[in-house]
């Protein structure tokens, strides 16, 4: 059964006075991929969550072949055909590959024989070209290997028109490609239809049909991605020629030593070996970049650091002292942490912002008042400096940082854990979910940084980040360091086949 | 001495077989609402509802069985009362729980108050023991036929959670409501029907209390089994069949100071009696790691509402 034509016509969607959608029209044809454009608050979301049955637009219809839909969930989108891969894995974690699958379903027999659903499943898989363990529990897995079950989990529903909100953020270029060329061909092959959410021009160019760019709620441009340009896409979606990412080139001027691991190794939750003797240094006023896809221990070496988890072997040493990540330690050294997703690990959501920007340094002067009380002007007016100076938007430093959108709590973290003079700054995946602008600017922090002699380790997933940072780039592969090199010297196809654990050494 | 290396075994496994049954379908209650995200704290209250009921309706009709459903019922009819408290905005399930459990046990003293002189027929029981001579041994394996029960519901309910559809739609809503709301399950409806299941079994747990083993109704009858089954389902890592053993390790442990006593030892007799706990305690620090997650907790308990 090949897809049909999906047509949105001028839909509009208002969230009280604030229009997230005005008048959006788009069309994806028959077994075509079909790329959404747009910074984080442009309307790409509320689109297809209008299309899938999350919200009811306001006006304007979606129309599927000659018929009008209008689903009232996902679940009748997905009877429809329609399908979609959320950037927050909707898998349950507990649960197995296989599980989930067969859980997703519309109808599942009383009695569920798991040895038939196994095989069947292993045929379905057999005609996939990426594998997933079908008896692991999804928690297990690395977050690539959590979106291919996303995307199976998709073509085992049988959905013909599959939307993917940015789906390779979490993959190496190798696996992006690999992925991105397979839904591309199965495009071609008329099997799916193929609505594309992303940031990133490449895999626009790469394997989109049509581009439909959205900027504040409108459509601002689009058409056969053959007639345009990146620069030309760029303009549509922010106004104006996007900044240069990578920034100015910079002689080395490493200093000395600030942070020195030497055979570390670690456990994950399941006490499982997960960080394997792995041993490097980060220099005053350099930026080391640790490339490494999901899942192969970066995770926990970041925990190791920040003190929220303990080693197994090995010694972690800043500034010639042991250092075990204590509060006492984290604070005598000067080391600070901007972890993966901040808003779950390291902040309180329910709590306000200048709270959690107080959370490094509550319990000393001049917010620590007589040992046991706290100063809340002290607090308060610290926070208001900080949301000036780092351009946090927020209503005000009381609100709940869990209202904020992601850029905005990784701009408060970043405030907060940049406060002071730094010696050491561990940063992971700094920049997942966030557009353009923020992007550039967390970059920039990130520089300056370095620039003023902070010892920064960068872990990303994203290997443009890593090559536009760092000084030196080291690559993790199932818990080891299995790669160093340097952004002049390499190119990112070894790297990227390093870190998928393909690579021989030569 | 020697006697004493029999009879003390024999009677803790009489003890468990004897006891174990409100610790086991109290247990197996909690497990099943638990597994759909929901802890209902107030199984010690619903368990003593049960155990009144349970009597006066086997008293006023004769029939122990009917005693049993009833108990079972009232017991459903509290899980729905909780289930409907927590379905209200801005309510946590472990407050209502504490609040039925208050509840439960004050409503059963004050309608069983006519109940405590009266006797009612008692739940039957297998005479396992009948080859056997010897007294000790004849008692300690009576078996009544709801522990049987209950033994038999365990294997069934492992069985349900694992190779069903419905198993896996409460799994689903106990590991993640925004998932089972993705896949079109409703959350409030699974979670309802769970804990009501759930007070279900604590009733019948209760019914036993009255009709078999002490075998009466009075105020004391209950010594906190609702309380204990309830954080045995943590002890047995939300599985059915470990709750079954769970309960019979609880049951025998608790069997141990008595008889010790039977065979002369006396020192210490209130001592023992924290076997349960102290054991229980043990095997929890043994298989716990400060490193690992507990396993098979579903996420969803505890997040809050």
């Amino acid at each position: 059964m090949s897809p049909e034509l999906l047509r949105v016509d001028r839909l509009q969607k208002r969230f009280g006075s604030f229009t997230a959608l005005d008048d959006v029209s788009l069309e994806v044809l028959p077994g075509t991929v079909h790329a959404l454009l747009g910074e984080n608050g442009a309307g790409k979301s509320t689109l297809v969550k209008c299309i899938m049955g999350y919200h009811r637009p306001d006006h304007g219809q979606v129309w599927l072949g000659d018929r009008e839909i209008a689903p009232r969930s996902p679940r009748d989108a997905q009877k429809l055909g329609i399908g979609m891969v959320y950037q927050h894995f909707t898998l349950v974690p507990n649960m197995t590959v296989a599980e989930n699958l067969v859980l997703s379903r519309a109808r599942l027999p009383f009695f569920l024989d798991w040895a038939k659903e196994h095989r069947h499943l292993e045929e379905f898989l057999a005609t996939m070209p990426f594998q997933v363990d079908l008896r692991s529990p999804v928690r297990s897995l690395a977050a690539g290997e959590k979106q291919k079950v996303e995307i199976l989990k998709q073509l085992y529903l049988k959905s013909r028109i599959v939307i993917l909100d940015e789906p390779t953020s979490v993959l190496t270029p190798a696996e992006a490609d690999e992925i991105l060329g397979l839904l591309h061909q199965m495009a071609r092959a008329n099997e799916v239809s193929l609505i594309i959410i992303t940031h990133k021009f490449r895999e626009v160019t790469q394997f989109a049909d049509e581009v439909t760019v959205l900027r504040r709620g409108k459509r601002v441009g689009g058409g056969s991605v053959k007639d345009l340009t990146p620069a030309a896409m760029a303009e549509m979606m922010i106004g104006a020629a996007p900044r240069s990412e990578s920034g100015p080139p910079r002689a080395s001027t490493a200093g000395d030593v600030r942070l020195r691991a030497s055979l570390l190794s670690a456990d994950d939750d399941l006490g499982l070996p997960s960080l394997n003797d792995v041993t490097f240094e980060v220099r005053s006023g350099e930026i080391v970049g640790i490339a490494a896809v999901a899942g192969n221990g970066q995770e926990e070496l970041v925990e190791v650091l920040a003190g929220q988890r303990q080693s197994r072997a090995g010694r972690v040493v800043v500034r010639d002292v042991e250092y075990r990540g204590t509060r006492a330690a984290l604070r005598r050294y000067k080391v600070r942490c901007l972890p993966e997703e901040p808003l779950r690990n390291a902040c309180v959501p329910t709590m306000s912002v200048a709270d959690n920007m107080a959370f490094r340094s509550f319990d000393e002067k001049p917010f620590a008042v007589a040992r046991l009380g706290l100063s809340r002007r002290a607090i308060v007016r610290r926070a208001e400096r900080l949301i000036g100076e780092y351009r946090v938007s927020t209503p005000s430093p009381d609100a709940r940082i869990g209202q904020l959108s992601g850029g905005n709590v990784q701009r408060a973290v970043l405030a907060r854990e940049l406060e002071g003079d730094v010696e050491v700054l561990v940063a992971a995946n700094p920049c997942m979910g966030l557009d353009f602008a923020a992007v550039a600017e967390i970059h920039a922090r990130l520089r300056r940084a370095r620039d003023v002699g902070t010892a920064v380790l960068l872990v990303s997933a994203d290997l443009d980040e890593i090559f536009a940072l760092a000084d030196r780039v080291l690559v993790m592969s199932e818990g080891r360091i299995v790669h160093e090199t340097t952004p002049a010297t390499a190119d990112m196809r070894t790297v990227g086949q390093f870190m998928a654990g393909h690579a021989i050494e030569a | 001495m020697s006697a004493a290396l029999v009879t003390v075994p024999l009677a803790i496994v009489g003890g468990a077989l004897r006891v174990s049954a409100p610790f086991l379908f109290v247990s197996l209650g909690e497990c099943v609402t638990e597994k759909s995200g929901r802890v209902n704290l107030g199984l010690e209250g619903t368990l003593v509802m049960g155990a009144m009921a349970g009597f006066g309706v086997a008293h006023a009709t004769g029939s122990p069985w009917l005693g049993v459903l009833v108990a079972g019922g009232v017991g459903a009819v509290f899980g729905l009362l909780h289930a409907w408290l927590c379905s209200l905005p801005r309510v946590n399930d472990i407050a209502v729980g504490i609040a039925l459990m208050v509840l439960g046990t004050g409503l059963a003293f004050f309608l069983g108050k006519p109940l405590i002189k009266p006797t009612a027929p008692q739940l039957p029981a297998l005479e396992l023991g009948g080859w056997s001579d010897v007294q000790a041994v004849r008692a300690a394996l009576r078996i009544n036929l709801l522990l049987l029960a209950g033994v038999a519901l365990a294997f069934a309910l492992r069985i349900l959670f694992d190779r069903t559809k419905v198993g896996l739609i409460v799994r689903t809503v106990g590991e993640s409501a925004d998932a089972a709301r993705a896949l079109g399950y409703n959350v409030t409806r699974v979670r309802t029907l769970a804990t009501a299941a759930g007070g279900f079994l604590a009733g019948v747990g209760g019914s036993f209390l009255s009709l078999y083993y002490p075998g009466s109704w009075n105020e004391g009858l209950s010594s906190g089994q609702g309380l204990m089954g309830v954080a045995l389902v943590i002890f047995s890592r939300w599985d059915p069949v470990r709750c079954l053993y769970a309960s019979l390790l609880f049951g025998g442990a608790g069997a141990l100071g008595p008889a010790l006593q039977a065979v002369g030892i006396t020192t210490g007799y209130y001592l023992f009696g924290a076997a349960p706990y102290v054991l229980t305690l043990a095997i929890m620090l043994g298989t716990s790691s400060a490193r690992r997650t507990l396993a098979g907790m579903p996420a969803e308990l505890g997040t809050a509402r």
